[in-house]
């Protein structure tokens, strides 16, 4: 043990990295005594390079086991343990606090009753049959002697699954979310039921099992609903304080951060003060005001969150799988008894199991998708036992519960085995298990893509068969979100920007970043089309990359159609066409990832891709509705004829459509010319639905008193025949709450709102274009629509239409705002309040970034040129448009 | 809502649909209630725009493929009012596609003609999604349509194309540069389309 010495001192960095820490003591080690004892030091790298293979848990665990024993070598006693009060006061709040925040909240209610059973239930009954057969156990006589009040109190105490050890496990077992969601939510809500029992048994105990009335067991049921509800909605009022809070704290950004720490610690105490239960309060704190916290607070403010909540808890959980093998240490505090270790070891896998499998079949009656006999094993195996099992085993009173020692060191052997054991070994497991169910045979791309067909296929018949479930209280709740909520918590200027703004601009950003990272390879203008909305919505990103670029200009060829014309490496290799594709190939829904994680922020893959996939799908059925009307105007024709200068002014409207799409021309290559003449687009259905529409519409002539040709020209995928939808189609009439019907109301769900409304009024602003009868060539849809461009030369009537569109994207919520029912008088005016705040502060910044002025537009479109264009499309700024362009694609894309 | 549903659908209808998609009475009223809602114009029939309006279709990537299959070419009186929609039979036809085969179904294959759960008949349904034009081939244009719709925009047209060429060098055995159904099927015969192309229906 002559090591002894030279291990102290870096002991106390250990507490924090460990890793990091060892690597410094290997190389103190290495520096100053390698001649001393090279043994020694290849033992040590061995065992380093063996605990990169096991969990983090693990590793802390048997370190915290060696540092135990050198300080009990050292000093004799054992100076440190893991002390109740402070693993309860700062260490797990800590770990909740990052866990409620930062839960995957969707995928948590939407398995809330999985989770509230196993929770409840599931721990009600590992509690209830570990405490009867350890007694029953104890009747024949093999272990130590206690009461049964002290086993059942054992039994609460060691039945409940631990949240950080689940969380320190399955972070590095990936089974699927579902799974993960279901037993980390259990780990967290059977708090109540733990502390519940607990007290009540403490009580029970205190009073002696003989004085205990049938009216306790009663009292003990209502406490544990107190104890539960009390907590989370002492939680979900702190989390209400906290988002009021956050709203006015814009003068002083730099608090910010402590008032979400201060707050959700502050839902902990409380609940704690009040003997609740402290960690759902914590929970469903972070769960409730993340939402408008994030909404409120500042870009930066934001990250010092994230990461700070990050660090602290990975900090706590250090500690305390490192106290846990210190105190393990420490044989002074435990006394040893095969009998009930074994047995405490056997009842509590056993009815975790029972528990498990009972409960799964019951509930398999009821959820679409059966957790399966794989899940079951990986639930049953991954019910890990932790500090907080640990903490309370050692607040027990000796004095009341004569066998604590024994107790205490059955719960260090069970949270070993737990942690190091099932947790080594549950990867392992879970690789095994799920080896028969895949072949080795490597896919070929047919299967590769067909397979993912036919995921999608399932996932949109699942949908058209609703069978995932319309979560009538998941609506009701986001109307009183929506209608109450948002507007007591959040900030006036986000609430009236967009709930989804600041979503969008930090993926943007990254977006934009990850572009210029990547350097030249993959610059093509389909990536650097961002897969953003608007460029209303895009431009300030847009103002960050340039300002990216020009700091970082030298590395980086701001000459994109250099590289755009670079010809795109033939994919040859089999192999990386397979990896082209498991990377850029839309996972279908139950493929996500999206779990809860300490190290890694979740990356918003799937709000891009359904943002990505929405975009053309709208775009799709955009071009399939303008076709049809297309035909149908031909029809018109006869009725309404037009003069040769109307016509050349749909021309100029007609190409800005371009910009205006979604995605560039150049990102989608089913371009909109093809669409438009492909014959196998099934357009002759669509056709008669517009038939079928047009006679419904005269029904709502008076929802409509515009223009009358609105009448003529209803969408077929805007108008359901229900004869308010008329009314909801035009954006002007659309309240905050009810969104046009192109996109239901449901959509909202799933949908971003920002994109349904851009789709609703590109749609409506489509109807206004489409008054004027169809021009004479069949190469001017009337699609041009969503640009401002057109606007000065249509009627009032239609302008109005158009530009309101374009005042409601710019507004987002679809606010209807008075000034938008000036526009007749004061179009520069609309257009300019149309920008809203969020516009108006980049002006500056815009103003030197605007790009050289477009090419003289055509004659018709002079008007148009003259139009105020503040918005900057990344892509006019970096790219030079291919010859033959059309000039107005260097202006703003615009919904 | 379920109650009106199937007060509104008839026992002897019941008993057709139930002998030609194989699904149970209770899953029937069931879909029907799910069918009902769909249906805003409460006319018996879907049109493609309820169909639309199912958020999630939004954001699936083969949505409006999707959508289409259940509006069949050779248009059957039995199962669409009218040519652009489809009622109950033709919505439950469609559905019968992923219905799982059942143990006891799968001997029965031959003897009562081809359900519309086999095997073949879920595949069909997913080449039709690729077959636009209905000419039983999958060509370039028409896989690379699909394949477009399938990934994200991070990758280019060249890459693109690259890979649906070798998709059909791959499927392609008589050298037309099309994927015939035959081919297709050859192609996944290793893949468990039987458990791919279904879903549970709840009872």
């Amino acid at each position: 043990m002559e090591t002894g010495h030279t291990e102290f001192p870096s002991g106390n960095i250990l507490a924090s990295a460990p890793d990091i820490s060892l690597k410094a003591y290997l190389h103190i080690f290495n520096g100053t005594e390698w001649q001393h004892n090279i043994s020694v030091h290849f033992t040590f790298v061995s065992l380093f390079s063996l605990f990169f293979a096991v969990p983090e848990s693990c590793m802390l665990i048997l370190l915290g086991l060696v540092l135990g024993a050198v300080v009990l070598i050292a000093s004799k006693k054992q100076p440190y343990q893991l002390d109740p009060g402070l693993f309860f006061l700062f260490l797990l709040p800590t770990i909740v606090g990052d866990a409620g925040y930062f839960m995957p909240a969707r995928l948590f209610f939407d398995n809330l009753g999985a989770i509230l059973l196993y929770a409840v239930v599931g721990t009600l009954w590992n509690a209830f049959c570990t405490g009867f057969c350890l007694y029953g156990v104890k009747m024949a006589g093999v272990i130590v002697n206690a009461g049964l009040m002290d086993f059942l109190l054992f039994g609460a105490l060691i039945s409940a699954v631990d949240p950080v050890a689940v969380l320190a496990v399955f972070e590095e077992v990936h089974v699927n979310e579902t799974l993960f969601i279901i037993v980390f939510g259990e780990s967290l809500v059977n708090d109540a039921v733990t502390v519940v029992l607990y007290k009540v048994y403490i009580s029970f105990v205190e009073v002696g099992p003989g004085n205990v009335h049938t009216a306790d067991y009663f009292k003990g049921i209502a406490s544990f609903l107190i104890v539960s509800i009390g907590g989370t909605l002492v939680g979900l009022i702190f989390a209400v304080i906290l988002a009021f809070v956050t709203r006015f704290t814009k003068k002083v950004r730099i608090i910010e951060p402590l008032f979400v720490f201060l707050l959700v610690y502050l839902a902990y105490l409380t609940a704690e003060l009040f003997s609740l239960s402290a960690i759902l309060s914590m929970t469903f704190c972070g769960i409730g005001c993340k939402k408008y916290v994030e909404a409120n607070i500042s870009q930066k403010s934001r990250t010092t969150v994230k990461y700070t909540m990050k660090t602290l808890a990975s900090i706590a959980e250090t500690i305390i799988f490192i106290f846990l093998g210190i105190s393990a240490v420490d044989k002074s505090k435990w006394a040893w008894d095969t009998g009930l270790v074994v047995s405490t070891l056997i009842f509590i896998l056993v009815f975790r199991a029972m528990g498990v499998v009972g409960q799964t079949w019951f509930l398999n009656w009821f959820r679409l998708v059966p957790l399966d006999k794989i899940d079951q094993v990986v639930m049953s195996y991954g019910g890990l036992r932790g500090a907080v099992a640990f903490a309370l085993v050692v607040l027990l009173d000796k004095e009341q519960v004569k066998a604590k020692d024994y107790f205490v060191a059955t719960t260090i052997v069970v949270v070993f085995f737990t942690v190091m054991f099932q947790g080594l070994t549950i990867k392992p497991l879970v690789k095994w298990l799920k080896v028969p169910r895949s072949t080795n045979r490597k896919p070929t791309i047919n299967e590769e893509i067909h397979e993912r067909a036919f995921d999608h296929i399932l996932t949109a018949v699942e949908d058209i068969a609703g069978l995932n479930g319309y979560h009538h209280w998941r609506d009701k709740w986001e109307q009183f979100d929506k209608n109450y909520l948002s507007k007591l918590l959040l900030r006036k200027s986000v609430y009236h920007k967009s709930e989804l703004w600041e979503a969008y601009q930090k993926i943007n950003i990254r977006d934009a970043i990850s572009v210029i990272d990547q350097g030249g390879n993959v610059l093509t203008s389909a990536r650097l089309s961002l897969p953003s909305m608007a460029s209303r919505t895009s431009f300030p990103e847009v103002t960050n990359v340039t300002n990216y670029l020009r700091e970082n200009g030298s590395g980086v060829c701001l000459d994109l159609q250099v590289i755009d014309t670079v010809p795109g490496a033939k994919i040859e290799e089999e192999l990386e066409t397979h990896h082209v594709l498991a990377g850029n190939l839309y996972k279908p829904r139950r493929r996500y990832q999206s779990h809860y994680s300490r190290h890694f922020m979740t990356v918003g893959e799937k709000e891009r891709q359904d943002r990505e996939v929405f975009q053309r799908n709208m775009r799709n059925r955009l071009e399939s509705f303008k076709s049809t009307r297309y035909k149908r105007h031909k029809k018109d024709r006869s009725q309404k004829k037009r003069k040769g200068s109307d016509a050349k002014e749909q021309d100029t409207n007609d190409k800005p459509r371009r910009n205006v799409s979604w995605q560039d021309k150049a990102v989608v290559p089913v371009a909109p010319e093809e669409d438009k003449h492909d014959p196998s687009e099934p357009d002759k259905d669509d056709d008669v639905g517009i038939t079928f529409v047009a006679r419904k519409a005269p029904e709502t002539p008076k929802e409509r008193p515009k223009s009358a040709a609105l009448d003529v020209c209803q969408s077929p995928v805007a108008a359901p025949p229900s004869p308010t939808c008329g009314e909801k189609n035009l954006p002007w009439k659309s309240g905050v709450g009810s969104l046009p019907p192109c996109v239901s109301v449901e959509a909202t769900k799933i949908i971003p709102i920002d994109l349904q409304q851009a789709w609703n009024q590109s749609i409506s602003s489509l109807e206004s274009l489409a008054s004027p009868p169809a021009p004479p060539e069949p190469q001017h849809p009337r699609v041009s629509a969503l640009s401002r461009l057109g606007g000065p030369l249509r009627t009032p009537a239609k302008g109005k239409s158009s530009g309101s569109g374009g005042a409601g994207s710019g507004s987002n919520t679809g606010s209807p705002s008075s000034g938008q029912f000036k526009f007749p008088t004061g179009k520069e005016e609309e257009e300019e309040g149309a920008l809203s705040q969020q516009q108006q502060e980049m002006q500056p910044l815009m103003s030197s970034l605007r790009p050289p002025p477009p090419p003289p537009p055509p004659p018709a479109a002079q008007s148009a040129g003259k139009r105020r264009n503040p918005c900057v499309y990344l892509r006019s700024l970096v790219t030079v448009p291919p010859s033959g362009a059309e000039p107005q694609s260097r202006r703003p894309t615009q919904l | 809502m379920g109650s009106r549903a199937s007060s509104l659908l008839r026992e002897e209808d019941i008993e057709e649909i139930k002998k030609e998609t194989g699904f149970s009475h209770s899953q029937i009223t069931r879909l029907y209630s799910r069918f009902h809602s769909l249906d805003k114009g409460e006319n018996g029939a879907l049109s493609r725009e309820d169909f639309q309006r199912i958020p999630e279709l939004a954001i699936n990537p083969l949505g409006d493929r999707i959508i289409n299959a259940f509006f069949p070419e050779g248009t059957n009186k039995k199962y669409t009012a009218r040519e652009d929609q489809v009622n109950f039979r033709g919505f439950m036809r469609t559905l019968a596609h992923f219905r799982p085969v059942e143990d006891n179904e799968k001997n029965k294959d031959l003897t009562s003609g081809e359900p519309l759960n086999s095997r073949t008949n879920k595949l069909h349904f997913a080449f039709q999604l690729y077959d636009l034009d209905r000419d039983d081939k999958i060509s370039r244009d028409e896989l690379l349509q699909v394949l477009r719709m399938m990934v994200g925009v991070n990758i280019s047209d060249e890459q693109l194309g690259s890979i649906a060429d070798r998709t059909i060098q791959e499927a392609d055995t008589n050298g037309d540069m099309c994927i015939s159904f035959s081919e297709f099927t050859k192609v996944l015969e290793k893949v468990d389309v039987e458990q791919k192309m279904s879903i549970r229906f709840l009872h």
